[in-house]
């Protein structure tokens, strides 16, 4: 019997929703670690009951925990990050040198055929990999060095590598992003980077079309098209058809291109799904209606989704880790609010309705399709 | 024995319902205590000083006899009533929330 495990990071703790190959009726566990942050929770693509959990707190640090039994139970792990040599500095918000300091783990990629080998993102931006169950991490420190680190910039949340994505057809490719740096890809395992953002505008920083600089929210690729990514920048949703080397706009009739999410249907890489926030400075949705948008076209021509979801009064945000998607046949959707509402859709976002309501602020959403 | 009082959310990741009692070698300081706790419970490392360099982390504070000792050197003697147990040492968590 098929079934689907939706991980969930909040403010105060994480929770796991299952349900069977209908999605009709949810079964809610947790709070797992009450009281903590969890940036990120995701499972192994190579054993589905290995989970990785990110913990922290402004009091206690991080904590990264582990469960072999699909969140049943959890046992912490290593939570030494420590960066490769001397790190020196990056830019402050003001511009000023300022030194890099470890904050939190934003988010957990794990291998997508090793269960023991999981990358994590961190803020001050880098990357570390474990190969041993998360019990020691080192720093994939080529990124951090590759030339443009002392030029990257925090955005309003904090210097975070916030994206992971492995490619499945190219085990020495992986992209990441970072806010606000942008996009960069490694084709050799990690040993040497190269800025993708060519492409890109961003008119708040002092060189619109600059290497680095742009602040890239989220990453998307639909795994038979490893070469096809799609992006949620800051402002403007964009693709690219060449692994990064260079993106084109396809905001399209979006009714604002501000936003964090974007997520690509299971089975069709062309479907695409974001939910536009109205802007930098007002994190809700515009005119109060919470909107799944999606593209059959792979950008340009965007349908609202809205059938089952909040049309007056709604101003949540939809946070950039909070969109996953399942590969049942029926591909399902899922989004978590910052008002700690899960909403999914068991038919490709045609009609949504929340599994939960009053959980803590959603950080972060991810789902494991169980058969 | 040294009498340790942890913050509820250390208590529940050290998997303890009360107060910890460690035994100290060679005196008890705020280093032998806290390397002491660490080694008893290595799930607590990193989340009451950093793992490097060793500092106390800055939302956490450490008090005993009525003394706040967050700011002593590491390898000065804790006051007799701690080292006896008599009197606990309390690790405390910045207060937040009114």
């Amino acid at each position: 019997m098929s079934g689907v495990r939706v991980l969930v990071g909040t403010r105060k703790g994480a929770f796991v929703l299952t349900a069977d190959g209908k999605r009709e009726r949810w079964e809610v566990s947790g709070p797992h670690f009450a009281g903590w942050e969890l940036y990120h929770v995701k499972g192994s693509p190579a054993d589905p009951n290995r989970l990785y959990a990110s913990q922290s707190t402004g009091w206690f640090g991080q904590l990264i925990q582990r469960s072999n039994d699909g969140g049943k139970s959890w046992e912490p792990v290593g939570n030494k990050f420590v960066y490769d040599g001397i790190p020196g500095t990056h830019k402050w918000y003001d511009g000023t040198p300022h030194p890099w300091e470890f904050k939190r783990v934003w988010h957990l990629e794990p291998s997508l055929t090793d269960p023991d080998t999981v990358y994590a993102g961190v803020e001050d931006a880098a990357l570390f990999r474990s190969t041993d169950g998360a019990h020691t991490w080192e720093e994939v420190s080529g990124l951090r060095k590759h030339g443009t680190g002392p030029s990257w910039q925090p955005g309003a949340g904090g210097m975070c590598l916030h994206t992971i994505i492995l490619d499945p057809s190219h085990p020495d490719r992986m992209y990441i992003a970072i806010s606000a740096a942008g996009a960069f890809r490694t084709d050799d395992g990690g040993k040497t980077w190269k800025p993708i953002n060519h492409g890109l505008h961003s008119q708040y920083i002092p060189d619109p079309d600059a290497e680095v600089g742009h602040c890239v929210h989220h990453l998307a690729m639909h795994r038979s098209r490893p070469e096809v990514l799609f992006m949620q920048k800051h402002w403007d949703v964009m693709r690219s058809d060449n692994a990064g080397d260079l993106w084109r706009e396809v905001s399209g009739n979006l009714p604002t291109d501000f936003g964090f999410a974007i997520d690509v249907h299971a089975h069709e890489p062309e479907t695409i799904y974001v939910v536009p926030i109205k802007s930098d400075s007002e994190h809700f949705p515009p005119d109060g209606k919470l909107r799944v948008f999606r593209s059959k076209t792979g950008g340009n021509e965007w349908e609202a989704l809205t059938k089952g979801l909040p049309q007056h009064d709604c101003y949540v945000n939809v946070l950039r880790d909070a969109m996953a998607v399942d590969t049942l046949d029926s591909c399902g959707v899922y989004f978590g609010t910052t008002g700690g509402q899960v909403y999914a859709s068991p038919n490709h976002g045609e009609n949504w309705a929340p599994i939960v309501r009053d959980l803590p602020a959603v950080l972060s959403v991810e789902v494991q399709t169980l058969t | 024995m040294i009498l340790v009082v942890l913050p509820s959310h250390l208590k529940t990741l050290a998997q303890v319902s009360g107060d910890v009692r460690l035994e100290v070698q060679d005196g008890a300081t705020l280093r032998s205590v806290l390397d002491a706790l660490e080694a008893r419970f290595p799930m607590l490392r990193g989340t009451i000083r950093d793992q490097v360099t060793l500092e106390r982390r800055p939302f956490l504070r450490f008090f005993a006899c009525e003394e706040d000792l967050s700011l002593a050197s590491p390898d000065a003697p804790l006051p007799d009533a701690v080292a006896s147990g008599k009197e606990p040492f309390f690790i405390i968590g910045a207060i937040a929330g009114g």
